[in-house]
């Protein structure tokens, strides 16, 4: 069993990369539970998805320490959910960090600089992927999620190849989107590739 | 076909596959999805609506049933407060056509008022309750549901929970077959509750529960698994995460699964009973399951909510069962030196008509005294600071009647009540009567995104479409509030500061029951406009947009103020308050 959990903030689009990952293993003959965050949670509120996938998987959620991967959507998420990842695992994240409302409104602290230090410095598998530059080459800030999942399928950590997510990306975005999302997904592949 | 499907969408693939002909509801997380799906996936023969509420929904369905139509109706648990009247009869009655009344309830909670456990209500309305565990399981229990249902002549609930209803799983769907035509309706006296009927339906009940009973204990769904000394019984999803937390300990349990928690399967229980040394029991929200043992005086003893072995509230995970049970491994522990990290509750959506509506009352009744009664909807998250603008919350509709009450009661000051366009048709209607008859004093406030906003923008009687996207004739919320008396009605749009100001001055000038229509669409189906930018130069960082609004496209930018350009739509609101003038749009 692979379990990965994708953590971000609500509509970062961590529901449809979730799906994806477990269709790309339900491609290959594989089972697939997802569980994931939907209602009022989801308005600008933290979110995460659980995807797991093998021959047998008992419950939808990870418990602590199960993830073999988290997908991180904004770094202080992936810091709140830490406790998911297996020791050892693999952390991949966006670097670009989302200040919660409480933190702007000047009632609490929120060092994004500072979070991405420390994963940096306790995680051996941190790999910090620079967004920013992928989504200036697509063009669209919404292939962020795509871009993250090029990068998941290059880490190998789910068993899953860059070409099975294609193939099950393409059934889930519309026709005019996929080229752009395409791109995301490999240039999210060569960036990880690429610091290695 | 294997798809990946979330546990609400198994459910509607098993209601079509079952042959459904009328599927009813009112949205609410985590139900939603199941009617939405039926109405996606509606391969013609079913006729599905989104009802004005839900016992509309539940009425609609058992006139279905009462038919030898196959029906649905599909709630939340508290929901299933609102359907309660027809619920608590219709058992009586009965029905000629299977009729599943789907519940979805939300241990946590996450999205819903309270931890209601739907088990009791199977049991209290003597109605029988299928419990899933999984969205393949959802799947064929549907189907299972109907047939019990419809050769029993009773209704009888499927509940899940958020974990089975948002979780997905492969589930292998066979391609839907068109049912045969319902055998009609009968007239007879069976359909018409009286007390002679009643006595002898209540005598039925009590009989029914006993038989129910046996028949369940041989259903296979109500599973004992293994055969180790230590017992655990289980329902719902809390079984799978036993089963994930006794992974590589198997041999030490028996597991005992609860698929139908009333009428408990007895026998069934009392063999599980007769072979373990001592028992937990992981269920989430009530003691349904624990109580249920308890009564059959078992000889060994019970661990459960009772004696505090497991949390009396909150959702249950393989964590704290194998933390329970001592099999869980310790968490990680490099959390503790950790940057501290704020939480991150959900907020109101940058360019939310909803911010604009509640800052236009509260700049107009600045220094004056005022009570805001809210209700159910994305609009209660205006109770969060800055705008602070929820004083009460409790039930759907019930910010209107609330507010009756804070008047009556002699409270100082002018009372409002907040209520959205979807919340308005579903409870709010008999609220307004309810305060011109009896002589209230207070200003409604409509917010009408359009929509059904919070549960994923559902269609409402305001709207004119319905939920298979056919057009209908349009309820207009200004016509009914006329008809309903009240004395003034006034429509205007919020991001127009002035306007909806005045509006709001305007009624606070007035006594008696005025309302104002706050009308602008939801921002999430609108196309986004283009964003607003900060011009560095000018502001000052006093940071009064942020402070006021509380708009999470609004951000500290060191001394500056800056603006997030992936999420501000352009509502221009940030623009109305900036003392400076320095926000308005990029010059190219």
């Amino acid at each position: 069993m692979k379990s990965c959990l994708l953590c971000g903030v609500g509509g970062q689009g961590t529901v449809l990369a979730s799906r994806i990952i477990a269709a790309a293993a339900m491609g290959k003959g594989l089972f697939a539970r997802t569980a994931e965050t939907i209602g009022m949670a989801q308005r600008g509120g933290s979110v995460v998805s659980h995807v797991r996938v093998g021959a047998s998987v008992p419950s939808p959620l990870i418990p602590n320490g199960g993830a073999d991967v988290l997908l991180g959507f904004e770094p202080g998420e992936v810091l709140r959910n830490l406790r998911y990842l297996k020791e050892g695992g693999t952390v991949i994240t966006c670097p670009e960090t989302v200040a919660p409302v409480t933190a702007s409104l000047g009632g609490t602290a929120y060092d994004g600089g500072a979070i991405l230090a420390y994963l940096r410095e306790h995680l051996e598998k941190a790999a910090v992927l620079d967004t920013a530059a992928i989504v200036a080459v697509c063009g669209s800030p919404r292939v962020v999620n795509m871009a993250l999942l090029g990068a998941l399928a290059e880490s190998g950590e789910m068993g899953l190849t860059l070409s099975e997510i294609e193939t099950a990306m393409a059934k889930k975005i519309r026709p005019r989107f996929l080229d752009m999302n395409k791109k995301a997904l490999e240039l999210g592949a060569k960036t990880l590739s690429e610091k290695r | 076909m294997l798809e990946l499907l979330m546990g609400n969408e198994a459910v509607a693939l098993g209601a079509i596959a079952a042959g459904v002909r009328v599927v009813s509801g009112y949205p609410g997380t985590p139900s939603t999805e199941v009617l939405e799906t039926i109405a996606k996936r509606n391969p013609g023969f079913v006729h599905v609506e989104w009802s004005v509420n839900e016992k509309a929904g539940l009425e609609v369905a058992a006139g279905a049933a009462y038919a030898g139509a196959r029906s649905l109706v599909t709630m939340k648990q508290v929901g299933l407060n609102v359907a309660s009247d027809p619920l608590m009869c219709v058992n009586y009655i009965g029905v000629k056509g299977g009729m599943v009344v789907y519940v979805a309830d939300d241990p946590g909670p996450i999205s819903s008022q309270t931890e209601q456990d739907t088990r009791h209500f199977g049991r209290y309305a003597r109605i029988p309750v299928f419990d899933c565990s999984s969205p393949e399981e959802a799947f064929a229990m549907t189907m299972e549901a109907f047939d019990f249902s419809e050769k029993e002549g009773v209704p009888v609930i499927l509940r899940s929970t958020t974990r089975v209803c948002h979780s997905c799983a492969s589930v292998d769907v066979p391609e839907p077959k068109a049912p045969e035509r319902a055998p009609g309706f009968e007239k007879d006296p069976r359909w018409v509750i009286f007390p002679r009927l009643s006595f002898e339906s209540k005598k039925r009940l009590f009989a029914a529960e006993k038989t129910y009973a046996e028949t369940f204990s041989g259903y296979g769904r109500n599973e004992i698994i293994g055969g180790g000394r230590i017992g655990i019984a289980c329902g719902g999803v809390s079984f799978a995460y036993v089963m994930d937390a006794i992974r590589g300990h198997e041999e030490d349990y028996t597991v005992f699964k609860v698929a139908t928690p009333y009428p408990f399967p007895a026998e069934k229980a009392a063999s599980f009973l007769a072979g373990v040394e001592k028992v937990y029991v992981f269920e989430e929200l009530d003691p349904v399951i624990e109580d249920a043992l308890t009564m059959l005086r078992p000889a060994v003893p019970l661990f459960g909510k009772r004696d505090g072995t497991v949390p009396a509230a909150g959702e249950l995970s393989a964590d704290i069962v194998g933390s329970i049970l001592g099999t869980a491994k310790a968490a990680p522990p490099f959390n503790e030196d950790a940057p501290f990290l704020p939480p991150r509750p959900p907020v109101l959506c940058a360019g939310c008509p909803h911010r604009a509506s509640f800052y236009a009352v509260k700049q107009a009744m600045k220094g004056k005294k005022a009570i805001f009664c809210g209700d159910i909807g994305c609009y209660t998250l205006g109770n969060a600071a800055p705008l602070d603008m929820v004083d009460t919350c409790l039930c759907m509709g019930a910010g209107i009647t609330v507010a009756q009450g804070l008047y009556h009661a002699g409270e100082e000051g002018q009372t409002f009540a907040f209520v959205g366009d979807s919340t308005f048709f579903a409870s709010g209607i008999t609220g307004v009567i309810n305060a011109v008859y009896n002589k209230a004093d207070l200003i409604l406030v409509v917010l009408d995104n359009h929509t059904t906003a919070m549960t994923g923008h559902q269609p409402h009687p305001g709207l004119g479409i319905t939920v298979m996207n056919e057009p209908t004739q349009v309820i207009d919320i200004a016509s009914v509030l006329k008809g309903c008396g009240v004395a003034s009605v006034r429509t205007a749009d919020p991001f127009d500061r002035a306007a909806a100001e005045d509006a709001v001055k305007a009624a606070a000038a007035e006594e008696g029951v005025r309302a104002i229509i706050f009308r602008s669409p939801c921002v999430a189906l609108e196309k986004g406009g283009t964003p607003l930018a900060v011009d560095a130069e000018t502001c000052v960082g006093c940071g009064k947009c942020i402070r006021q609004l509380g708009c999470p496209a609004l951000r500290k930018n060191g001394e500056k103020t800056a603006i997030d350009p992936a999420l501000c739509v352009g509502c221009g609101l940030c623009q109305s308050v900036c003392p400076k003038g320095c926000i308005g749009k990029e010059e190219q």
